[in-house]
C-alpha cells in the first residue's frame, strides 16, 4: 500500500481542520479494522466447520475396541456385507459397452435442442458445449455416457504420473479446485483462452461437489481431454470419490439432472475417477498433485501402483479411523497403496518441521519444510504445486517459496468470500499468478455482512445440534443455578463441546445475550432456533442426535439402498439405527425410533423414504421461517 | 495478617483480570495468525489493536510497534505474540486509546462546514494522517453520494459508528 503524500494547500483554518481530519480518519480506520476482523472470523468459522465436517464424516469408529464390536454386531445381523460392499461398475455398466451400444440403447428425441456430440470430438463440439452450458442447457444422457466411456478408454492408457515439458509451448496454466463453480471455469477460459496445442492446462483435482455445476465442469474438461489429450491434463482430487460425492452434493446433482440415467452415469463415473492420473511433473522439476506429500512418499512406487484398484475411501477410511488412536498410523508402510494415495490427495503443508497425522482432515498428514526439502533433494525437484486448501487470495506460497497452493473456486463459501487464481508457468518455471473473482462488489460493508450472516447461520446450526451437551456443560459452571455464567466460562464450554477453535469472545454478541453485569445468559443461544417439522413423538435428545448425525445417516442409508430407490425397509432402518446409536453410546429407548418412524412414515407401506425422514431433522432458523411464511 | 489477606485477595483479582485480558488479546491475534505459529504480518497490527476496542491514530500504532521493537519499513516483518502480548496488555490495563464519543465526531464533521463536497473530502483525506489510495477510494465509494458528489455526514456517521 503506497501512502499518498501529495501536499495540497488547505485554504481552511489548517489546525482545526487537520484535527478534525484526524478524528474522522481514526474513526474510519477503527471501523475498517472491525470489518476486517469480522470478515476473518467468518472465514475461519466456515473453514473450521468444513474440516470438522470432513472429519466427522467417517467418525463411525473411534477406537480399536469399538470397531471390533461394530464388525461383530454388524456381522451377526448380516449388515456388513451390505454396508461394506460397494457396488462396482461392471454390475451396472458393462466394460464392453461402447459408443455404438449407447447409441442403440438410448434414444435422443427430436425435441432435444442441446448439443449433439459426434465422436471423435472436435473443437466445434467443445464450443457447442460451452455455448449450451452458458445458456444453462443440459447435455443429453446418451452423450454423457458416450463421453464418459471414451474418457475412460483414454485415461486407461495414461500413466499414474504424467511428464510434461515446456520446450515447445509458451506457458502451461495450472488451475486448482473448482468445486462445481462453472462461472469460474468460464472466466478462466475467457481470460486465458481455451485449451489447445498452444495453450496447455493442468487441472489439479476437486472438479466436483459443493457448487451446482459439477457435471458441466466434468463434461467440458473431459471433452477437451478427448480433443487435446496431450495438452489438457487432469489430476485426481480427494473429491473425485464416490463417498465424498454422496455427502457433498455431486451425487444429488446428477440424480436431479438425469432422472432416468443417473445410476448408470454415477457408476461409470466411479470408474472414470479411479482412472484419473495422480500427478503431473513438468520438466522433471515441478511436481503437481492435489493434496501434498508425506515423509514416505515415493514417486517411483506411486508411478508403479495400480491406481484404479485403490479401494474407495470409505473402506480405507473406516479402517484408518478405527485405529486413529493407536500406533498404526505411525507404522504406515510404504507398500500400502491406499495410504500412499491418501497422503497425495489429503495432506496439507505446515510451517512446523516434521510429518504428523492430519487430524483436522482425518486423512493424509501435515508436512513441514523438512519433508519438502527431503523429497526435493531425492528427486531433484524445484517446486511443488498443490491445491486442496481454501485461500482467500486464491493462492499462497509456503515453505520458503517451494510449495504453492492454488485454489480456483472464487466465492467458495459465499459471495465475496475469496478470490480464485491460476498459475502461468513459463519455460523458466517462474510462476505468475492471475487472480479473479466472479462478481464484483463495491460496497465492502454489505459484503462482510452477507458472509458473516452465512457463517453465523452454520455455526448456530452446530450449536443447536449439540444442545444437550452444551446445556450440561454450562450447568457445570453455573453452581448457583442462576442461568448465568461468566464470559470466560461460556467460551470454555463452547470450545470444549463443539471442538472448534474460534474467537468465542468476539463472536459472543452474535450468539448469546449478556446482562448489564457482564454475565452471559447461556440459554439465550437456543432462543432463535428450532427443528423443521414438528416431531411430537420425538424425545428431545433423540431429535438432537438425528439432527447432528443427519449427514452421516444420509451416507449410510445411501450405501444400504443398493438399488438407489430412495427407500429402505423398516427392518433395515431399525437395525442400522440400533447399531449406530449403540456404537456411539447414545441411550435411546428400544422402540423410540420405531415410534418416531411410524409417525413420519408417510408412505405407510413398510418402506421408508429416508430423505423425507431426514428432512424432518433439518434445523430451521426461526427468523427465516417468519420471512418465508 | 488482615492486610496480608486483603492484599492476596486483591492480587488474585488483579491476576484474574490480567489473565482475562491476555486471553482476549491472544484470541484476536490468532484470527490473523495465518500459519498458526504465533506470528502475524506487521501490517495487520493496527487492525488487531483496533479490533480490541482501541482507538489509536497511526502515530500511536507506530509508537506501540516501536515498543515491540519492529521495523515497519521491512515489508516482510513479522510480530511475535510473545513480544506483542505484554505491550498490548498494558495498553488495555491502562485503558489507553479510548474511542472518541460520537458527538465529538459529529462536531468534527460540522467544523468542516456543513455537507462536504467530494473535493473537500479528498482534501480532508490528504491532511492529518493521510489515507492510502485504497482507504480513500473505499471511503469515497461508501460515503459520497455519487449523483450529487456530496458527503452527507449525518447519514455517514451512523455507518461509521454503529456495528
Amino acid at each position: 500500500m503506497e501512502k499518498v503524500t501529495t501536499n495540497l494547500g488547505l485554504s481552511k483554518s489548517a489546525s482545526w481542520g487537520s484535527v478534525a481530519a484526524i478524528l474522522i480518519q481514526k474513526w474510519y480506520r477503527f471501523t475498517m479494522a472491525r470489518l476486517e476482523m469480522r470478515r476473518r472470523y467468518s472465514l475461519s468459522i466456515f473453514q473450521s466447520i468444513e474440516y470438522a465436517d470432513e472429519q466427522d464424516q467417517l467418525i463411525l469408529v473411534s477406537s480399536q475396541a469399538k470397531l471390533e464390536l461394530w464388525w461383530k454386531t454388524a456381522n451377526q445381523n448380516g449388515l456388513v456385507s451390505q454396508i461394506f460392499t460397494s457396488p462396482s461398475a461392471p454390475q451396472v455398466v458393462d466394460e464392453g459397452l461402447c459408443l455404438k451400444e449407447f447409441e442403440k440403447k438410448i434414444d435422443v428425441p427430436d425435441s432435444y435442442y442441446g448439443p449433439r456430440l459426434s465422436f471423435p470430438l472436435t473443437a466445434e463440439d467443445a464450443n457447442a458445449l460451452l455455448h449450451a452450458f452458458r445458456n444453462e442447457q443440459l447435455l443429453h444422457a446418451r452423450y454423457v455416457l458416450q463421453l464418459l466411456s471414451e474418457t475412460r478408454r483414454v485415461l486407461k492408457e495414461m500413466p499414474n504420473i504424467t511428464h510434461l515439458s515446456t520446450s515447445y509451448s509458451k506457458e502451461i496454466t495450472v488451475c486448482g479446485d473448482l468445486h462445481g463453480n462453472l462461472d469460474d471455469l468460464l472466466l478462466i477460459f475467457y481470460k486465458n483462452g481455451l485449451p489447445s496445442e498452444q495453450n496447455r492446462y493442468v487441472f489439479n483435482g476437486d472438479f466436483v461437489d459443493r457448487g451446482k455445476n459439477s457435471m458441466e465442469i466434468l463434461i467440458i474438461l473431459f471433452a477437451f481431454l478427448l480433443i487435446y489429450p496431450n495438452d489438457l491434463h487432469l489430476n485426481r482430487g480427494n473429491h473425485e470419490d464416490y463417498i465424498m460425492n454422496l455427502r457433498y452434493g455431486f451425487t444429488k446433482e446428477v440424480s436431479k439432472k438425469y432422472k432416468d440415467h443417473w445410476k448408470q452415469i454415477l457408476c461409470l463415473l466411479r470408474d472414470v475417477f479411479s482412472w484419473l492420473p495422480l500427478a503431473t511433473i513438468i520438466d522433471s522439476k515441478v511436481l503437481i498433485l492435489h493434496g501434498g506429500i508425506s515423509d514416505t512418499t515415493d514417486l517411483d512406487f506411486l508411478n508403479a501402483l495400480e491406481r484404479n484398484k485403490v479401494r474407495d475411501r470409505t473402506d480405507v477410511g473406516i479402517i484408518l479411523f478405527s485405529l486413529k488412536n493407536s500406533a498404526y498410523i505411525h507404522e504406515r508402510k510404504k507398500e500400502t497403496q491406499d495410504l500412499h494415495i491418501l497422503d497425495i490427495l489429503w495432506s496439507d503443508p505446515r510451517s512446523q518441521n516434521g510429518c504428523t497425522p492430519n487430524k483436522c482432515r482425518g486423512g493424509g498428514c501435515y508436512f513441514g519444510p523438512d519433508v519438502t526439502a527431503k523429497l526435493f533433494a531425492r528427486y531433484n525437484l524445484k517446486m511443488l504445486i498443490r491445491s486442496h486448501e481454501f485461500k482467500p487470495e486464491g493462492y499462497e506460497i509456503s515453505h520458503d517459496g517451494k510449495v504453492i497452493t492454488i485454489f480456483s473456486a472464487s466465492n467458495y463459501y459465499e459471495e465475496g468470500s475469496n478470490r480464485g487464481a491460476y498459475i502461468k508457468l513459463n519455460p523458466e518455471l517462474t510462476p505468475r499468478f492471475v487472480q479473479y473473482q466472479v462478481s464484483k462488489f463495491t460496497r465492502r460493508k454489505n459484503l462482510v455482512g452477507t458472509i458473516e450472516s452465512a457463517a453465523l447461520k452454520s455455526l448456530r446450526e452446530k450449536i443447536y445440534a449439540h444442545r444437550s451437551e452444551l446445556t450440561s456443560a454450562f450447568a457445570q459452571y453455573d453452581t448457583n443455578g442462576t442461568g448465568r455464567i461468566s464470559v470466560n466460562d461460556w467460551a470454555e464450554a463452547m470450545e470444549s463441546v463443539l471442538q472448534l477453535e474460534l474467537p468465542w469472545r468476539m463472536l459472543r454478541p452474535q450468539l448469546v445475550q449478556m446482562n448489564p453485569d457482564g454475565e452471559v445468559d447461556f440459554m439465550s443461544c437456543f432462543y432463535d432456533l428450532k427443528m423443521g417439522q414438528p416431531t411430537k413423538e420425538a424425545q428431545p435428545a433423540l431429535a438432537e442426535t438425528l439432527c447432528r448425525y443427519r449427514k452421516d445417516l444420509e451416507i449410510i442409508f445411501n450405501i444400504i439402498d443398493k438399488d438407489h430407490s430412495g427407500l429402505i425397509s423398516f427392518e433395515e432402518f431399525s437395525q442400522t439405527w440400533r447399531l449406530f446409536t449403540s456404537h456411539l453410546g447414545i441411550e435411546v429407548e428400544d422402540d423410540s425410533i420405531d415410534k418416531l418412524v411410524l409417525s413420519i412414515d408417510y408412505n405407510k407401506d413398510g418402506h421408508i423414504d429416508f430423505n423425507e425422514f431426514l428432512e424432518a431433522f433439518h434445523v430451521v432458523h426461526r427468523l427465516e421461517k417468519k420471512a418465508n411464511s | 495478617m488482615e492486610f496480608g489477606a486483603v492484599f492476596s485477595h486483591r492480587d488474585q483479582t488483579v491476576n484474574a483480570v490480567v489473565a482475562e485480558i491476555e486471553k482476549k488479546i491472544t484470541k484476536a491475534f490468532e484470527v490473523f495468525d495465518r500459519e498458526s505459529n504465533k506470528t502475524v504480518d506487521v501490517r495487520e497490527i493496527g487492525c488487531i489493536i483496533r479490533s480490541l476496542g482501541c482507538f489509536p491514530n497511526e502515530a500511536e500504532v507506530q509508537e506501540l510497534l516501536d515498543q515491540v521493537n519492529i521495523e515497519v519499513e521491512d515489508p516482510s516483518g513479522f510480530v511475535h505474540l510473545d513480544k506483542f502480548l505484554p505491550v498490548m496488555t498494558k495498553v488495555l490495563l491502562d485503558e489507553r486509546f479510548q474511542p472518541i464519543p460520537e458527538d465529538v465526531l459529529l462536531h468534527a464533521f460540522e467544523s468542516l462546514k456543513g455537507y462536504l463536497l467530494r473535493q473537500n473530502v479528498i482534501l480532508c483525506c490528504f491532511s492529518g494522517e493521510p489515507f492510502t489510495q485504497e482507504e480513500m477510494e473505499d471511503m469515497l465509494n461508501v460515503a459520497v453520494d455519487p449523483e450529487t458528489n456530496i458527503l452527507h455526514y449525518r447519514d455517514y456517521l451512523p455507518k461509521l459508528v454503529i456495528d
